[in-house]
């Protein structure tokens, strides 16, 4: 049985299998990746890295993609409390 | 007007009004509202994919990106950096170079902080991207942001979601006199009218998006919104009469008994 690591997920922790990599990630997640942007402990992915970047323990993934905006949804604040919509 | 299309940094719109996605009720509600506003380019804002509750649907399902012209901001990006990051982000979600570059200075005007804003212009033009900055009603800073490479410049009509509509026309005026590139009115805008005066003063298009989407009725005023700045973008075609304090007569005196 895979060892299991420690990952932060777009602020939250979880545990994922240690031969994991990004692109398994996303497939857990259920999110397609034409449409997100990640973000692994501050550095852009290029996309095509996605299934050779094997996480480690105590990476930090960010998982972004597009939503409605054009005006700052009120009470957001200074933009730090991410709305949770994708 | 068959020709009258606007060109930003190559790319040709046949639409003058730029629409915004948020505070909307749901996806179907904007993009009907978007089909009724008759807009090519819509805004969008980049934000964490909701990892916990996969049931959400994807607002690019609803909106073709081969029909629109996909235009992330950095909205709620109150620094340099951050306006950086999310600009980086957007660009890698994968549409386009495009952004509507936000560098905001304070909460509660949400005015932007245009020291911050050319900072980031700047490094982003470096970095390949076809930069829209939202800016103030300042001529000095929008010719800034022109000189350092943005195609195309958004300055305020009035503080976003405010509805005050266009607060300074006269400096509004004088950068769409000084300034060569594509002026987009952005922010400020309540009511058709409003988009209509923008227009008569000679902006080249106008982004809206709360005078929309928090009308009683957003489809209607979305249509509302398409006609007016049509109609204001063909009178200032035309070309209106100079304002004069006594009248003048429309019909001859000639012929009367």
């Amino acid at each position: 049985m895979a060892e299991t690591i420690q990952i932060q997920v777009n602020g939250e922790q979880r545990g994922c299998r240690a031969d994991a990599t990004v692109g398994d990630l996303l497939r857990e997640l259920a999110i397609k990746t034409e449409r997100v942007a990640v973000e692994l402990n501050l550095e852009i992915m290029d996309r095509q890295d996605f299934d050779h970047r094997s996480l480690k323990q105590g990476d930090r993934v960010e998982i972004l993609s597009f939503i409605g905006g054009g005006a700052p949804v009120d009470g957001q604040g200074k933009g730090r409390s991410f709305v949770h919509a994708e | 007007m068959q020709n009258d299309r606007l060109i930003i940094a190559g790319r040709e719109f046949t639409s003058r009004l730029f629409v915004g996605t948020g505070k909307y009720k749901d996806f179907a509600e904007t993009k009907k509202a978007i089909e009724a506003s008759g807009a090519d380019v819509v805004t969008v804002a980049v934000r964490r994919v909701n990892i916990t509750d996969r049931s959400k649907e994807n607002l690019l399902d609803y909106l073709d990106p081969k029909k629109y012209t996909i235009l992330p901001n950095t909205a709620g990006c109150y620094n340099v950096e951050d306006a950086l990051r999310y600009s980086r982000l957007a660009r890698a979600a994968g549409v386009s170079d495009l952004i509507k570059l936000e560098v905001l200075g304070d909460e509660r005007t949400l005015f932007p902080d245009t020291a911050g804003l050319i900072e980031a212009a700047k490094i982003l033009v470096k970095e390949g991207f076809i930069v829209l900055p939202y800016t103030n009603d300042d001529p000095i800073v929008a010719q800034k942001l022109v000189d350092i490479g943005c195609p195309a410049v958004m300055p305020l009509a009035a503080p976003i979601g405010s509805g005050l509509g266009i607060r300074n026309p006269y400096n509004l005026k004088i950068i769409m006199e000084m300034i060569k590139v594509p002026i987009i009115v952005d922010a400020g805008v309540g009511t058709a009218s409003d988009a209509a005066l923008a227009m008569e003063l000679g902006a080249d298009a106008v982004l809206i998006n709360t005078a929309i989407a928090g009308a009683q009725d957003p489809i209607a005023m979305a249509e509302a919104m398409k006609y007016a700045v049509y109609a204001g973008r063909l009178a200032y075609k035309a070309g209106r009469i100079p304002r004069k304090l006594y009248a003048t007569a429309s019909s001859p005196i000639e012929g009367m008994l």
